[in-house]
């Protein structure tokens, strides 16, 4: 028998959901981030961002859920301590902005006196009354956070990559979507 | 180091790499990095400094009219005004938005001055635009930003930016740059096409008893899903007097429109040019033929006005693509270009102290 019950991975559905809004997240920072530059494009990028940022909160909803209610695997043996300390620092902050930077931009558009359009006739009701000066500090929230957001990817993917490709400790297979079996892992120890 | 979690984790399969290795993984690694940043600053146009983007055409309205601070980057000086749409259902032949279902919605919109100066006196010249706003029942909205033109001057948001600067004074010698428009019409002449249109135009002379025209073309999508070019405007059923001469009153056109709107409500047809296979739905230089159908979906009826400083309307923008469902863009550059600048235009005025309008409470309660 197994000598634990700590699982090798994360739980499929965890998994799954990672994946999904890693590539939602980086797609939403790439449209954001060249939206507000474009005189051509800012419209059709817009009408692209709004819905895609709601898709974002609604996943990150279901991921808390997820990560919450399952058992999550251990840290690689020899993480040493503070290292697994900033791990669970930077999750907390990863998941804050997941949610923060929709709420932030929903909030926004809300104090902006914009309309929430999602797609046809479906739009979303305002969170906040129209403020201009709220309006103000919320778009510009928006475009801290999701530099931060960013700069928070790369730190993660960074850090990935040298436990994968220095440590060569299996971080990754932690997250990797498809199943890693029992008897390989045990195998290789 | 507990046994139980060694053995949950997959170990290493190979041998200590050897430091050259290691070296060409870091590599690899700041590779990774430096080359997702790179194309993250690309994407926000941090390389190609040179193009065009929303914030700097703001930043030329900025130069050529100086700064304001919390008032509009163009259209600058107006006056808030609510009414209402009432819709005979005749545009629900080509649009299936909710506006155009017989019955009433609410409108808020503003008249104002064309160029960003808040203290412009008002000029028989002065250039003037109505926006409004349709609220529909539904929540969905449609913004509109109309001026008293009928056609607009340039067909791109790069001429838009260099027909700016070539046709305001130098901000450093207040005096017009010699040479410079007839330079930027030797090399648009779809402008100076545009120009003459205008100047054969017949101009009113207030705000009431005008015309104006949205100018861009939108896609109307009806309930059986045909798609139709068209073109609005609004006629006044004030009468039209012809342009008059300079008033010792620099908001004498503020005043005038004031004044009727206390007198009685004022109205406005909403009408609907419908394009042809063929017609220009890209180009606001250019006019359709005059024997375009038209239809009349309804009245426009303003019956309030109010200063700036007291409404909310001022906090409003009239981007002219928010749209409801039934309503879309088209491929006309200038439009999609309209959007973003407006966007930029807002978000700068909004964090900013806002000083009193040249159309105050006092003025409007005269």
């Amino acid at each position: 028998m197994y000598p634990t019950k700590s699982p090798i991975q994360f739980a499929l559905p965890s998994r799954i959901l990672h994946w999904l809004m890693a590539a939602c997240l980086v797609a939403m920072l790439f449209i954001g981030v060249s939206m507000v530059v474009s005189l051509g494009e800012y419209h059709t990028l817009l009408a692209i961002h709004r819905p895609l940022g709601i898709l974002i909160l609604s996943l990150a909803v279901v991921r808390l859920a997820t990560r919450l209610s399952t058992k999550i695997p251990e840290f690689p043996p020899a993480m040493p301590k503070q290292e697994r300390f900033v791990v669970k620092v930077s999750e907390r902050l990863l998941y804050a902005l997941f949610f923060a930077l929709p709420l932030v931009g929903w909030a926004m558009l809300s104090a902006g006196h914009y309309p929430i359009v999602m797609f046809g006739a479906v739009h979303l009701p305002p969170i906040l009354p129209a403020r201009p000066e709220l309006y103000a500090k919320l778009r510009e929230a928006h475009t801290i956070l999701a530099y931060l957001l960013f700069l928070a990817f790369l730190a993660h993917m960074a850090a990935v990559l040298f436990h994968t490709l220095i440590l060569r400790d299996g971080l990754l297979e932690r997250m990797v979507p498809w199943s890693v079996r029992m008897e390989e892992s045990k195998d290789r120890v | 180091m507990k046994i139980t979690e060694s053995a949950s984790i997959s170990q290493p399969s190979a041998a200590p790499l050897r430091n050259a290795g290691v070296a060409e993984r870091l590599i690899a690694i700041a590779g990774a990095v430096v080359v997702t940043a790179g194309l993250f600053l690309y994407a926000g146009g941090w390389f190609t400094r040179h193009e065009l983007t929303p914030a700097a055409i703001i930043n030329t309205f900025e130069h050529v009219n100086g700064e304001h601070p919390g008032f509009r980057r163009n259209h600058a000086k107006g006056v808030c005004v609510t009414g209402y749409f009432e819709s005979n259902g005749d545009g629900q032949a080509v649009s299936k938005a909710g506006v155009f279902l017989p019955g009433r919605v609410p409108i808020v919109g503003r008249f104002a001055l064309a160029g960003g100066k808040p203290y412009a006196d008002d000029t028989p010249q002065s250039i003037r635009s109505l926006a409004i706003l349709f609220k529909q029942s539904d929540g969905q909205e449609w913004r509109t930003a109309m001026v008293n033109i009928p056609v607009f001057v340039v067909k791109t948001p790069q001429a838009f930016n260099e027909f700016l600067v070539a046709s305001s004074p130098d901000p450093a010698t207040g005096k017009d740059i010699p040479g410079a428009m007839p330079a930027f019409l030797a090399k648009h002449p779809e402008t100076a096409a545009a120009l003459q249109v205008i100047g054969k135009h017949s101009f009113s002379s207030g705000f009431g008893d005008s015309p104006y025209y949205a100018l861009h073309a939108f896609r109307f999508v009806n309930a059986q899903g045909g798609s139709t070019p068209v073109r609005w405007s609004i006629t006044p059923d004030q009468t039209f007097e012809p342009n008059g001469t300079a008033s010792s009153d620099k908001n004498y056109l503020f005043h005038g429109l004031i004044a009727q709107t206390h007198a009685k409500p004022l109205r406005w047809h909403l009408i609907l040019t419908l394009g042809q296979p063929g017609d220009s739905t890209s180009d606001p230089t250019q006019v359709w033929p005059s024997d375009r159908r038209q239809i009349d979906v309804g009245t426009i009826t303003v019956d309030t006005i109010e200063s700036e400083e007291t409404s909310p309307t001022r906090d409003i923008n009239f981007d002219p693509l928010v749209l409801p469902n039934g309503i879309s863009p088209s491929d006309d550059p200038v439009l999609r270009a309209r959007s973003a600048a407006y966007s930029q235009s807002f978000t700068r005025r909004e964090g900013e102290r806002k000083d009193p309008s040249a159309i105050s409470t006092v003025e409007v309660g005269k």
